[in-house]
């Protein structure tokens, strides 16, 4: 019986796939089969959009429209029927657990950017000169792949608190019960909670650096760094003033990167305190404005301080962009 | 000969010798970084073999005390939480919402990134800026009115929902890279097959698509792993059911729900870790060409 059960669950399955994949490629071949009959002029001036219609209409809905909707109920109450003017932005900036929220992410922001960024170069740097490199690099690399409700149950386990005297299964508070301290509520301690989650972030991101901080430094050529070596300079010397600001422009892409990665963390806050314990940050207590407290009004306004903290990114990107294609 | 020849290779491997000596630094730093990174998930790992009783009594560390006695691992941990805790049917959820959510955006972005490099049409130059703009867009600025527009047409819950959510906010990337890669692709090429009659879906699927097949490969494999891994996108459109929850869902309820049963734990943990670790170590490559086109041009 369980097992008739489980392979209609299976045929089900194969079958959503199927209609979800399918259905897309068939939705063009159709478009383009009824604009193939049409006269010449008119083909070449329908066929772009029927190949960019998808698109427009895909990121129009879900991006553009929805985006404009929350700044727009950004200004209502709760249920988005009065208007409030500036109310929530001014709950956003002044609500002390808001604060906390900006506190947290500041220290998100400052300490996962810089450990990242830094351990990654000095690891790109290293694994260069060992036969070993890809196995290392992949090792390293591989939390990329982990889910971070995946990463928060691994570090959960490793954060496990036992009571003093009683066996420690945690890593860390066997080690330090081991060296004859007391065991740490790592979670729960509010001084230490939050270092806690941001080493979580730490972890995930390094092998993210590294990986393109690695294809910048084999970038350099290796002239280069013979001929400093020739003239005297030790490795030290080299790595400060040849392979850093040789990179440099990498390092700046990939500190943006991390920084709006990190700016909109919220599952390992969720899966891991839920935000309790002043470990809430930015984009965790929107979704409590939403789901726990049904404001909408409130969650839209700290949806907008998100997107207004990436706006220089955008504006970045953008000019980036704008460069490259005069440039081809 | 021979006794000019020996001191030589004395003194190479001297040199040799004192070479490996200067690099130990370099080997112990990367070895203990390495093992740093690694141990985490190994300690997940073992424990998810190891009976409840084990787990919950000694640390992970200790089978390395008796390496070699295989009665201390099973495979229970992995029944219990597939069978009764319902992994198994957030497993095959999870595989119906990535799949689809993966191919519907490369079908649509591949054709975009057509239409934007190689065909005329009034505001072309317009339509690929903004989508370059909305790359760093927050998920979380979409979520409320969506949410909304679902509830209204009463298909939150349903994996439709999640396929064309997941397709549009993994759209800007993928017209990004595709556009970059197919507008780099040889213009002589492109114009001979239109000069011979071809019908432009004819250079599509002849042409435009075998030949991207590398960068189609990278956003696939990113586009998967963000798909499989997400919490956000799910958790706010599917809600609470369970019949369509995948499995970092599951995993995160069951955190909330028997948060000190570490068998259950680290089975589902290690459940919902397999497939995108399977998908790395047989992609790896184009998993880092995607991450390179996302970012560093980007």
């Amino acid at each position: 019986m369980l097992n008739v059960s489980n392979l209609a669950l299976v045929l089900k399955a194969l079958l959503a796939i199927a209609i979800g994949s399918v259905g897309i490629i068939a939705i063009f071949y159709a478009l383009n089969l009824v604009v193939e009959r049409l006269s010449k002029p008119w083909r070449r001036r329908l066929l772009p959009w029927v190949y960019m219609g998808p698109t427009v209409l895909l990121l129009g809905a879900y991006l553009v429209y929805p985006a404009l909707r929350t700044f727009y109920i950004s200004f209502f109450g709760h249920q988005s029927e009065e208007f409030v003017g500036l109310q929530n932005y001014i709950f956003a900036f002044t609500d002390p657990d808001m604060l906390i929220a900006f506190r947290n992410n500041v220290l998100w922001l400052v300490l996962v950017t810089a450990f990242s960024v830094a351990l990654g170069l000095v690891i790109a740097v290293l694994v260069d000169r060992v036969q070993y490199e890809p196995l290392a690099k992949a090792l390293i690399f591989l939390p990329m792949a982990i889910s971070f409700v995946g990463a928060s149950v691994i570090w959960r386990f490793i954060y496990a608190y036992r009571p003093e005297g009683s066996e420690q299964i945690g890593l860390l508070n066997a080690i330090v019960v081991g060296l004859g301290f007391e065991p740490v509520g790592w979670l729960v301690n509010r001084g230490i909670n939050n270092f806690a989650l941001i080493v979580i972030m730490i972890w995930l991101q390094t092998g993210f650096c590294m990986v393109l901080l690695s294809s910048a430094v084999k970038g350099i050529s290796k002239d280069v760094i013979e001929a400093a070596r020739i003239d005297g300079a030790g490795e030290w010397q080299i790595f400060r003033r040849i392979i850093v600001p040789m990179i440099m422009p990498t390092v700046t892409v990939v500190t943006t990167t991390v920084v709006v990665l990190v700016l909109k963390v919220f599952d390992i806050v969720f899966v891991m305190t839920g935000g309790n314990l002043d470990t809430d940050v930015i984009a965790s207590r929107m979704i409590k404005e939403m789901f726990n407290f049904r404001d909408f009004g409130r969650g839209s306004a700290i949806a907008v301080i998100l997107l207004f903290a990436v706006i220089p990114v955008m504006v970045a990107n953008i000019r980036r962009f704008r460069q490259q294609e005069l440039s081809r | 000969m021979t006794s000019l020849a020996k001191p030589r290779t004395r003194a190479r491997r001297a040199n040799r010798f004192e070479q490996i000596m200067a690099k130990a630094p370099v080997h112990i730093a990367v070895v203990a970084i390495a093992l740093l990174w690694t141990l985490p998930t190994l300690g997940l790992l073992i424990s998810s073999f190891r009976p409840p009783e084990d787990i919950l009594n000694s640390g992970w560390w200790t089978v390395f005390l008796h390496p070699f006695e295989l009665t201390q691992f099973s495979l229970q941990n992995y029944a219990d939480v597939l069978l009764s805790q319902g992994m198994g049917q957030a497993f095959l959820n999870s595989l119906v919402i990535a799949i689809p959510a993966t191919i519907i955006p490369i079908s649509i972005a591949t054709f975009a990134a057509y239409a934007l490099a190689w065909m005329d049409f009034p505001g072309r130059q317009w339509l690929f800026v903004v989508t370059v703009g909305l790359l760093v867009v927050p998920l979380q600025m979409t979520l409320i009115p969506v949410l909304r527009a679902y509830n209204a047409l009463g298909i939150s819950s349903t994996f439709l929902a999640v396929w064309l959510a997941h397709s549009a906010y993994g759209l800007p990337l993928g017209v990004y890279l595709l556009r970059n890669y197919i507008g780099s692709l040889p213009r002589d090429l492109i114009e001979a097959a239109e000069v011979d009659g071809a019908s432009n879906l004819k250079v599509f699927t002849r042409l435009i698509v075998p030949l991207s097949m590398p960068a189609i490969a990278s956003f696939a494999v990113f586009q998967f792993l963000w798909v499989w891994n997400d919490l956000l996108v799910a958790l706010v459109y599917l809600g609470g059911d369970q019949d369509v929850a995948p499995v970092t869902l599951l995993l995160r309820n069951l955190v909330g729900d028997r948060g000190q049963d570490w068998h259950l734990l680290t089975a589902g943990a290690f459940i919902s870790m397999i497939v995108p670790l399977l998908v790395f170590f047989a992609l790896q490559r184009y998993f880092v060409r995607g991450l390179l086109a996302g970012s560093v041009k980007g």
